[in-house]
């Protein structure tokens, strides 16, 4: 019989967990479930309901730090730094109305084991440079921590980054600690009209090598810039380039103006203010200018920014695909029709691995294409077989998450 | 003193063999066995600890390393990985039964890719010289631990290593894109590259900070940043620590991240001004130097508001550099302070804990409890903008007893940081110099789970043993499972 768990407290989490253990039974592990979509199908015993693991338990503005139960969700923490300026400087993207899930973005324990990050990335890091510390419980049902509260801490082998992005299959997280930073005073964002996805690539990578400190960088093709909900995008009749300042005010009234004035030779600029920079970083961050038509398979490749525009364009050599970059084009997200054969995975991996190398996940299929195509990336031999000694010796009985990241896994 | 596992006399008692082995895998200079030539080896830059090695073994490429490892694992021989040998912590230090694995022939720069803003060098490239490597084309890389001219990017990476601008650029772990490295079976992986995030586990984010007991890295892809505009230092001094550290809070409250804000207390102000003549007040209890970078005009912006908020909190010096030099004046006391501490004691120990901002001034008054009940002098410098503390113990290694009694006093304040929410070590790393406090900070429990990731990269516990972990457990002993007898012991607990 298949059961659902819904424990209130560490504890019980980890009698859940032993006793899961002990029977050889497996674990779904979840928060909201707004992330279940992500990776593999699962087929597991039992589900591991950690809703109730809610509530900051510390939070200290000055000190930058924030503790959090696992599945406290994500607005509630927003709120809470909002309040006081600040915020998780990694952008933790809402991608719910990209997997077709309600409940909004999720939790907090969802974020860090999926390690998710937004537009800031190339800048700031992903989740994994934010978490400080985490509390949660082996495949062994033992609780533990790691990790610490402050922000600078090298003591032991950093368990808290192996946690982050592991897809809750290593242990089940029951508390954690996060660095927040304050909130830019002021954003706006540079555009840059008319460019192919070439020469958005060199001017996203001119933007980003200036001292200008630019927090984030996309570009939007054409056909994908004209359904932005920003009516200056939507407007514009062509591609837009996007660099995004943030910072005190001054500051950042002089750097967008540097910017026009040296990338004014790769086309006319614009430039947006706070209400709408805000509104276009969301949609990118939400993949909203891939999310309809829903039936579309949605790829994420992360790669050497450099080389982006020639992976894309190796991509739709071989299959019709569209595409949108984010991270000065460290990020591309892809998204090919449905009837695409192996959902496009020999064409997509095919070009990353061919022009500088990097990973593809595919983010969005539905659970039959994720039980046949990998979502995440294939690994080379010795890296797999150590990934799988990383299981096993977490998870001896292979209670969490089994086969979310990888078949057998 | 640490006492290191005893060694294995097998080893010992082959050594001629072993020597004649490697030379067969690195030829000619390559592999160190005379004791004369040994003794440069003997320590790293925590010296009070000593050691002869086995052997030491200097190969020139990622295929000798490999072998090397591969024979060593087949014939259960330790490896002590080394880079530049100047890990605070003893984390190189070597053992009496391990082949010291020098990586300073590792010192080219391979690539320097300005379009992806990256830099690949072999592991036994000085951290400075990856900036020096592109600073002419205006750009940095940010980590910038004060050994930099000497520390190597290899080690770097090992010990996770920091800096004065961790505050706003982060660690190592931070900066670091992708490792090239040798298991200890002899395979070579590859984590990471010249994207970002990995495609599964984030070995990378482990392997950092490891202190040398998963792999051998043998070469770094680095991220490199423009270099700011400007940069501007301020410098204050107070009537009290506690005003300090509230002036701390107050900045970082205001929503300013400095590049750099650093705090010294009185001792160790008066020992630098004296060394360096950097023109610090000797009338104040702590100075703070709060650094400021970017685009001018953020720069001017911010260092007013810092001003304002010093003045607030009774700053009685107060000063904004005016120049490049004046600025590098300002951190010239603060970066001399070592050295510095070392002209007034025969022998100083650097501690290395981190604790919550707002611990600080509790935490520099036990200080002072501290030592007075142990005789000994304590100097204080701190990067206050993360809290992370380096007390220096003055003490004289000549004297019966001292170096026992500071080696008391570093616990003590360390079980300090840990007992007002802080962690035992912010950058040096563990090594042996902090291993025996672990249990303080960590549950056995804690630690097993730390180890579970040794079991997965060496579980025969060859590589650095000693090393960051009192007892090591076996890993097919970790393997076994909890029996709870099929019985859930909490019948109330929710399940439908």
């Amino acid at each position: 019989m298949s059961d659902i768990f819904h424990p209130r407290t560490e504890a019980e989490v980890a009698e859940v967990v032993a006793w899961a253990a002990d029977c050889r039974n497996t674990l779904a592990v979840l928060g909201q479930g707004t992330k279940q979509a992500l990776g593999r199908p699962m087929q597991a015993d039992h589900t591991l309901d950690l809703a109730g693991l809610t509530g900051i338990l510390d939070y200290q503005p000055a000190e930058l730090v924030l503790t959090a139960r696992a599945a406290t969700p994500m607005a509630e923490i927003r709120a809470a730094l909002a309040e006081k300026h600040q915020h998780l400087a990694f952008e933790p993207p809402d991608l719910s109305s990209l997997l077709g899930t309600d409940g909004g973005e999720g939790t907090l324990g969802g974020v860090v084991s999926c390690n998710l990050a937004g537009p800031r990335r190339s800048a700031a890091g992903a989740a994994r440079d934010h978490v400080l510390g985490v509390h949660g419980v082996g495949g062994n049902g033992v609780p533990f921590k790691a990790g610490g509260k402050v922000v600078k801490n090298v003591t032991g082998f950093d368990l808290t980054k192996l946690l982050c992005g592991a897809y809750g299959t290593l242990a089940a997280l029951t508390e954690i600690t996060v660095k927040v930073l304050p909130r830019p005073e002021k954003v706006r964002t540079v555009l840059v009209f008319g460019l192919d996805d070439e020469a958005a690539v060199r001017c996203m990578g001119d933007a980003q090598r200036s001292r200008h400190e630019v927090s984030a960088a996309a570009h939007l093709p054409a056909a994908l810039a004209v359904a932005s909900g920003v009516d200056l995008v939507a407007g514009a009749g062509g591609a837009v380039t996007a660099l995004r300042v943030e910072g005190p005010e001054p500051s950042v009234a002089w750097r967008c103006e540097a910017l026009r004035n040296e990338l004014g030779h790769f086309g006319q600029t614009e430039e947006l203010h706070s209400a709408r920079s805000l509104r276009f970083w969301q949609e990118v961050a939400q993949v909203a200018p891939l999310a309809a038509p829903a039936d579309r398979l949605v790829w994420r490749l992360s790669v050497p920014p450099a080389g982006a525009a020639q992976v894309v364009s190796r991509i739709r050599h071989s299959i019709p695909a569209q595409a949108f970059y984010d991270w000065g084009g460290g990020l591309v997200w892809v998204a090919v029709a449905t009837d695409t054969p192996d959902a496009g995975d020999e064409v997509v991996r095919g070009a990353v691995a061919h022009v500088a190398g990097g990973h593809a996940t595919l983010i969005r299929a539905g659970a039959e294409v994720r039980a046949k195509v990998p979502p995440f990336q294939p690994q080379p031999a010795p890296l797999a077989a150590l990934s799988r000694r990383m299981k096993d010796s977490m998870d001896p009985g292979g209670v969490f998450n089994p086969g979310r990241m990888v078949a057998d896994l | 003193m640490v006492t290191m596992p005893e060694p294995d006399r097998a080893v010992l008692a082959n050594r001629s063999r072993i020597v004649q082995d490697l030379r067969a895998i690195v030829p000619g200079e390559g592999v160190i066995a005379d004791e004369d030539e040994l003794r440069a080896y003997d320590c790293d830059a925590l010296s009070a600890y000593r050691q002869l090695p086995l052997i030491v073994v200097l190969p020139e490429n990622t295929e000798q390393v490999a072998a090397v490892l591969r024979y060593c694992h087949r014939n259960s021989v330790k490896i002590v990985p080394r880079g530049a040998g100047t890990s605070l912590s003893g984390g190189s230090m070597p053992l009496a039964d391990a082949v010291t694995l020098g990586l300073g022939k590792f010192n080219r720069v391979l690539d320097i890719d300005y379009d992806n803003r990256c830099v690949v060098v072999q592991p036994g490239v000085p951290n400075l010289a990856i900036t020096k490597a592109v600073e002419a084309n205006g750009f940095y890389y940010a980590p910038d631990p004060s050994s930099q001219i000497a520390c190597s990017i290899g080690g770097n990476v090992a010990e996770n290593a920091g800096g004065v601008h961790c505050l706003k650029y982060g660690l190592t772990t931070n900066n670091v894109l992708g490792v090239e490295m040798v298991l200890m079976d002899g395979e070579i992986i590859r984590l990471g590259g010249k994207h970002l995030d990995s495609e599964g586990y984030d070995l990378l984010g482990i392997v950092t900070g490891s202190e040398g007991l998963l792999g051998v890295v043998t070469e770094v892809t680095v991220r490199i940043l423009p270099k700011p505009e400007t940069a501007k230092a301020v410098l204050m001094g107070f009537e009290s620590n506690e005003q300090g550290g509230d002036c701390v809070a107050a900045i970082i409250g205001a929503g300013i991240i400095p590049a750099g804000l650093e705090m010294m207390d009185r001792p160790a102000i008066h020992a630098a001004e004296d060394f360096v003549h950097a023109g610090y007040p000797l009338d104040v209890e702590a100075l703070l130097i709060c650094e400021l970078d970017g685009p001018s005009v953020e720069v001017e912006h911010l260092i007013e508001r810092v001003e304002a908020i010093a003045r607030e909190h009774g700053a009685t010096t107060l000063r904004v550099s005016t120049s490049d030099e004046e600025r590098a004046l300002f951190w010239a006391g603060r970066k001399a302070a070592f050295p510095a501490v070392g002209r007034i004691s025969p022998d100083y120990m650097c501690m290395d804990g981190t604790i919550p901002r707002g611990q600080l001034p509790t935490v520099l008054a036990r200080m002072q409890v501290f030592s007075q009940r142990h005789g000994l002098r304590v100097a204080n410098v701190f990067h206050a903008g993360d809290g992370n503390l380096h007390p220096l113990i003055l003490f004289d290694a000549n004297q019966p007893g001292e170096l026992e009694r500071a080696e008391e006093f570093g616990a003590d304040i360390l079980r300090l940081c840990v007992d007002v929410g802080g962690v035992l070590t912010g950058e040096h790393g563990v090594g042996v110099e902090k291993r025996d406090l672990m249990p303080y900070m960590f549950t056995e429990d804690d630690i097993k789970q730390q180890q579970r990731i040794k079991c997965a990269f060496d579980p025969g516990h060859l590589l650095n043993p000693g090393k960051v972990y009192p007892t090591l457990h076996r890993c097919a002993e970790m393997g076994k499972l909890h029996v709870t007898g099929g019985r859930l012991p909490f019948p109330d607990l929710p399940r439908f």
